[in-house]
């Protein structure tokens, strides 16, 4: 898999390197990571395929006895639905989370 | 498809409304494509917000002929190969419904072959989605008219030596108006295409590369669903417009996706409405189907 540090964007106090006009204005959108755990038959496409690697399989088995996806870094999903769109079990799906309004003035 | 939840996560997922929720789990293999499939056939209707009750479903036989059986429309599973003639029938009776064939390559393109290249033909107005996993699944992994050479099968052990159809060339050497191909993986794209397919008068043809997990990819020692998947996303080339003569699909080699065809042509229905209202004048009226 890619290193997923290259598409982590700049936390606080780190700056890009060029601020992008509308950075203010456009936000990155968040999502909620549902799993419908013993749904999943373990097949890995979403885990494989999310571009922010929020997900990856589990240690423990469904009742089915795959292992299924846990979502570790569900902090970086910017609710893409991908892993929704390729899951073949209707196991996995994102809802948009509302950003709590950042209370700086975007830095300018 | 909502998005709000409110019931508890773990219960309700967006595409239970599409799904006949008593007949999930559906059957399909682990790292098969197919579930895959219907989630971008849902999301396309979804797009489109055509109401469901305008849309029916039909499937022949195999592993993809389940999907009528669990999508929550107005659906038919029919007889080995008999999806299109079906179709075609619901389709002439009511003219304003959405008619969407979705079953898979042996199913359309070899026990249905006949039908296939004659409702493109004609241009009947419905929409094709083949599902190509390159072998007949369901019976146990016997050589289909899709099988890529020297790929084995049950019924050829020692690799095909038969030479495949080439299905966009096949489709539109036939007539069809619209035709495209994409993966399993390319969701996104193929969900695209679904909707535009959806939304072509005449005959529209869209073929899915899927993985088969069971029988074509351990028989021909390949991996899993899985790694076919990363195989098309290694070895895909995207060429809109290619001409449909190059796209025949190697063991194992690279595959071209696309749209390629995009055209407009009378369908069935115009083209007898136009020439009888010729032939018979005021006394011909357009037929516009006769389901009440
Ligand atoms: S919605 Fe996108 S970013 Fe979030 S977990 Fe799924 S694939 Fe990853
Ligand atoms: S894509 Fe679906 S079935 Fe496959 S591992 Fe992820 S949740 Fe499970
Ligand atoms: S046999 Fe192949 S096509 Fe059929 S459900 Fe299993 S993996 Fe899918």
């Amino acid at each position: 898999m890619a290193d997923s540090s290259r598409r982590t964007p700049p936390g606080p106090g780190q700056k890009y390197w060029r601020r992008p006009l509308d950075a203010d204005r456009i936000k990155v959108p968040h999502g909620e990571i549902h799993i419908l755990v013993n749904r999943c038959k373990g097949c890995q496409f979403c885990v494989e395929y999310c571009p922010r690697d929020v997900l990856e399989m589990s240690e423990s088995f469904n009742v089915k006895g795959y292992h299924y996806p846990e979502a570790v870094n569900e902090g970086e999903c910017v609710n893409c639905q991908l892993c929704e769109m390729l899951c073949p079990e209707f196991a996995i799906f994102c809802v948009e989370v509302e950003e709590e309004v950042a209370d700086d003035d975007g830095g300018s | 498809m909502k998005r709000e939840v409110a019931a508890p996560a773990t219960e309700a997922h967006p595409m239970d409304e599409l799904l006949r929720m008593d007949r999930i789990p559906h059957i399909w293999c682990p790292t098969c494509g197919l579930g895959t499939v219907v989630t971008a056939f849902a999301s396309a209707v979804d797009k489109l917000e055509i109401p469901l009750d305008d849309l029916a479903v039909v499937s022949g036989i195999g592993c993809t002929g389940r999907v009528a059986g669990y999508i929550k429309v107005d659906s038919f599973h029919t007889t080995h190969g008999r999806a299109i003639p079906f179709a075609t029938g619901l389709h002439l009776t009511n003219p304003k419904l959405k008619v969407v064939v979705i079953s898979g390559d042996g199913d359309l393109i070899s026990i249905g072959g006949n039908h296939f290249i004659h409702a493109a033909r004609r241009n009947v107005d419905i929409t094709v989605i083949c599902v190509n996993n390159f072998i007949y699944a369901m019976t146990g992994g016997q050589v289909a008219p899709t099988t890529p050479l020297r790929a084995n099968a049950s019924t050829m052990p020692y690799g095909n030596f038969e030479r495949p159809f080439n299905i966009p060339y096949l489709a539109e050497s036939s007539g069809a108006v619209y035709v495209a191909r994409w993966t399993a993986l390319h969701v996104r794209r193929l969900t695209k295409a679904i909707a535009e397919a959806l939304q072509k008068p005449g005959f529209s043809v869209v073929e899915v590369i899927s993985p088969c997990s069971t029988l074509y990819s351990r028989r021909n020692r390949i991996g899993t669903g899985l790694d076919l998947m990363k195989f098309y996303h290694d070895n895909c080339e995207i060429k809109h417009g290619a001409d449909t003569r190059e796209l025949d699909i190697g063991f194992q080699e690279e595959i071209t996706v696309g749209k390629f065809i995009d055209t407009e042509r009378p369908t069935y229905v115009e083209s007898m409405n136009t020439w009888y209202a010729e032939v018979f004048g005021d006394q011909y009226e357009p037929y516009e189907g006769s389901a009440k």
